[in-house]
């Protein structure tokens, strides 16, 4: 293995410096770096600011020479301590310093949606194999090809009209009109009448049912002035937290299995006790706060599992940390959206962003600088998301409905496996094998990809960069942002190819 | 494996032969047969078809094509007067709104100097098409050619082949197609196709040189070799049909991808120029017109939506039909 990956790095090394020379080929003869001061008239201006330029840049040197300059320095970025540069770009301002401040907010942005669309089309996706030829999974069928064919900068604007704009104005003056109850009801009927599943009947009852409630529970929410102060309160938290306890004990074994969903619940319970108890150290807590409370509820949570699992205790550590994980996350929400009353009106009542990625000069707790990312986030997340999630759905889709025919399947039902333990344990884990590698290598994609989707929104990420180095023909500032995604293309491919052979014992990396 | 849809070992019936009626008869069809039989039940597909065929045969008839002219009156450059503040003139809600369907002058509208917007957005849907299709067929030909080689000679070629592959693998094609649009978008969008396509062929290319190390090793292939075949005809009349589902399945989805990328270039603004536009560009333009205008966002949007997803489900249907574990039709 370790053989196998140093081989790999040198021809990833190699087909670099190939991509690099092609790269600084095309974009050094697409254009002149100098046309920018033909608008200059007074011709003595004009002869120093290019001649300047022609200084910091080298542009009087041989192609080659230009090139191996810009090599030279790209190469120490290899050895560390010695220093990187990526050159200079028109401005003189260092192009390496420009790439680092950029790559974070692009790695932001991307991670978050790439994240939660793995989620998101990974159970959709299962869900939708296990129920082939369902309602259910033609729609997801018939989604994921009409998100496919959504570009990207179009649903872009129309989230920005119609999820920033449109909700902002609402959310000024909340009030149930026609069109609101419609959709409400709408969302929740589909969504309930898809879980359900089963005969048409029970899914129509079930979806007029919920249509019904999601109005209901809408205009309550409405009504009692939940959307200018939202929150849970400890009593719907500590229920969320109950609820979070079940699902984890359903995860892993079944209801009727007393000592996993006592071990879950206490873990809950400790959770809740834990946020409630140190009310005032999460006021304004920091991320290691934070982590360290988390840890805390996880630890006893095991703890419980070890002193009570007796023969159950592999599956009650694994309840009690989902459980834990569940319920941190919910107090998190929790805080982050309790915060929203004072963050409303610092940002003049219009808290859904549509540009940038915070609010400049924007100060506050620790909870409304959380929530100020968040609002930044979700509009490009959603519209990355849209996109990745149809081709999650669609490979997860089929990768489990492969794993389904197969022969060790039929044998672990064959030997009177409950359907929970075939689906989870025996082809969900197969499953996802060709996924990871799917994984790696959108992810590696989608940082050079989130051009569009910065540009639209605003992001000072690499798109931005990029796009800008473009209209100027700008050499040095583009191959840096090239430099920076290929470098993270080639590493995912390898990350790609281990995680296959890690994974698949029978893949062998020779 | 053969599809159970063929389940008479000695394959079909000699001519002239007569087939006793039995409870069920079963008639030998040819391999041609089943998939066309399979992507005609393809209702997708079907529908899929039919709605590209549609915006074709209205994109290039309506405003005519090169020195043919259309039966729609207005061209796609002239301005006018402003018809009811530019906003829409189709009605396709019959009677709910009171009066009953109606085209009108300006069906989707004019834009704010008064140029037709039907007239331009069949001609932005004219263009898109045609930078899909070049591309489509351009790297088809491109990566089957060079898969083809690199699979079946193997050696040299095939390494040259496939490091080249790598190469253009890494670079994310939107950053050096924008690159190169930026430099030579002023050559027109026939010029931007043949440019994409270039970069993009490398994943069919991968395909082929799969399948063709596979097939190289069949016997069909040895005897054809040990008959004299050349080379050429080896690849192209015993191997190229035996590839050619997955390079029909991977062109129909690769122009697919196409529409999307020469909008999404167009809308970043290195793809196709003014005065020529295309459907990204359209929507580029009047992005910020949303609040005012919203019909001049909202009808590009649809065309590309209708031609990516309607190639799409063809895809799909293409993919069912051409796959012999293939055993159902899926509806």
């Amino acid at each position: 293995m370790a053989a196998y990956i140093i081989r790999r790095l040198l021809a990833s090394l190699l087909i670099l410096l190939a991509a690099s020379f092609l790269m600084y080929t095309l974009v050094s003869f697409s254009g002149d770096p100098l046309a920018e001061f033909t608008a200059v008239t007074d011709p003595d201006q004009k002869a120093l600011l290019i001649e300047n330029r022609i200084d910091a840049l080298g542009l009087d040197d041989p192609f080659f020479v230009q090139y191996l300059n810009w090599l030279g320095g790209a190469t120490q970025c290899l050895v560390p301590g010695s220093g990187c540069d990526l050159g200079l770009n028109l401005n003189n301002q260092p192009v390496t310093a420009l790439v680092a401040d950029a790559f974070p907010t692009t790695l932001q942005l991307v991670l978050a949606a790439t994240v939660l669309s793995i989620i998101l089309g990974v159970a959709i996706g299962i869900i939708s194999a296990i129920r082939q030829y369902s309602a259910f999974d033609y729609t997801i069928t018939f989604a994921a090809f009409l998100f496919f064919s959504l570009p990207i900068f179009w649903v872009a604007v129309l989230l920005k009209e119609f999820g920033a704009i449109r909700i902002n104005d609402w959310l000024a003056d909340p009030a149930v009109t026609l069109p609101v109850a419609v959709v409400m009801g709408g969302l929740s009927a589909l969504f309930f009448s898809a879980i359900v599943g089963g005969s048409r009947r029970r899914r129509v009852a079930a979806g007029l049912a919920a249509g019904i409630a999601g109005v209901g529970v809408f205009a309550g929410l409405v009504a009692s002035g939940w959307f200018a102060n939202p929150g849970m309160g400890p009593g719907l938290v500590s229920l969320g937290a109950a609820a979070c306890a079940v699902g984890a004990t359903l995860l892993f074994t079944n209801l009727e299995n007393r000592r996993v969903l006592a071990t879950s619940l206490a873990t809950a319970v400790v959770g809740v006790a834990v946020a409630y108890g140190a009310y005032g150290l999460l006021s304004d807590p920091t991320w290691v706060t934070l982590l360290a409370l988390s840890a805390l509820v996880t630890a006893i949570g095991v703890g419980i599992a070890l002193t009570f699992g007796d023969i159950d205790r592999a599956a009650a550590i694994r309840a009690s940390v989902v459980t834990s994980f569940l319920v941190g996350l919910l107090v998190f929400l929790d805080r982050t959206v309790s915060s929203f009353a004072a963050y409303s009106d610092e940002v003049n009542g219009r808290p859904i962003a549509t540009i940038g990625s915070k609010t400049p000069n924007f100060e506050g707790t620790f909870w409304e600088v959380t929530l100020d990312t968040a609002t930044h986030l979700l509009l490009p997340t959603l519209a990355i998301m849209l996109i990745s999630f149809a081709g999650y759905s669609r490979y997860s889709r089929a990768s489990m409905l492969e794993v389904m025919n197969a022969d060790y399947v039929r044998t672990a039902r064959a030997k009177g496996l409950t359907e929970r333990t075939v689906v989870l344990r025996h082809a969900f884990r197969n499953a996802m094998i060709p996924l990871a590698t799917l994984a790696a290598l959108d992810f590696g994609a989608v940082i050079g990809g989130a051009i569009i989707t910065e540009t639209v929104f605003g992001w000072k990420g690499m798109g931005v960069l990029f796009t800008s180095a473009l209209n100027k023909f700008d050499t040095n500032q583009i191959m840096g942002v090239f430099i920076v995604t290929a470098v993270a293309v080639l590493i995912f491919n390898l990350i790609a190819d281990i995680s296959y052979a890690v994974l698949d014992p029978r893949i062998r990396l020779t | 494996m053969t599809s159970p849809l063929t389940p008479s070992p000695t394959g079909r019936t000699p001519p002239g032969m007569q087939v006793p009626e039995r409870e069920f008869t079963i008639t030998a069809r040819t391999q041609g047969q089943m998939v066309r039989r399979r992507f005609l039940r393809h209702r997708g597909a079907m529908l899929g078809f039919a709605a590209l065929m549609f915006v074709v045969l209205i994109s290039y008839t309506s405003i005519g094509f090169g020195p043919v002219p259309g039966w729609w009156g207005l061209d796609y450059t002239s301005t006018g007067v402003l018809v009811d503040e530019g906003n829409p003139s189709l009605d396709v809600i019959p009677y709910l709104d009171g009066d009953g369907l109606s085209v009108g002058k300006h069906p989707f509208g004019q834009d704010q100097i008064g140029r037709d917007y039907f007239a331009l957005t069949m001609r932005g849907t004219q263009i898109s098409l045609m930078v899909a299709f070049v591309i489509g067929i351009l790297s088809t030909v491109l990566g089957t050619l060079a898969g083809a080689i690199a699979g079946y000679f193997g050696g040299k070629s095939e390494a040259v082949i496939m490091r080249f592959t790598d190469l253009l693998l890494t670079i994310p094609v939107l950053i050096v197609a924008a690159v190169v649009g930026n430099a030579y978008g002023e050559s027109g969008p026939f010029f931007l196709a043949v440019v994409l396509s270039l970069l993009i062929w490398t994943s069919l290319a991968r395909l082929v040189r799969g399948e063709f190390l596979s097939l190289r090793e069949k016997e069909f292939v040895e005897a054809a070799r040990a008959m004299g075949a050349s080379s050429t005809r080896i690849i192209f009349r015993h191997m190229l049909p035996n590839a050619i589902g997955t390079i029909i399945v991977s062109a129909t989805l690769t122009i697919a991808a196409a529409i999307l990328i020469e909008a999404a270039l167009s809308f970043l603004g290195y793809g196709v120029r003014p005065p020529d536009t295309s459907l990204g560009l359209l929507i580029s333009t009047y992005q910020t017109a949303f609040s005012t205008r919203p019909w001049l966002f909202w009808w590009p949007g649809f065309f590309i939506i209708t031609i990516a997803l309607s190639v799409n489900f063809i895809g799909d249907g293409l993919r069912d039909a051409f796959d012999p574990r293939q055993t159902r039709v899926r509806a």
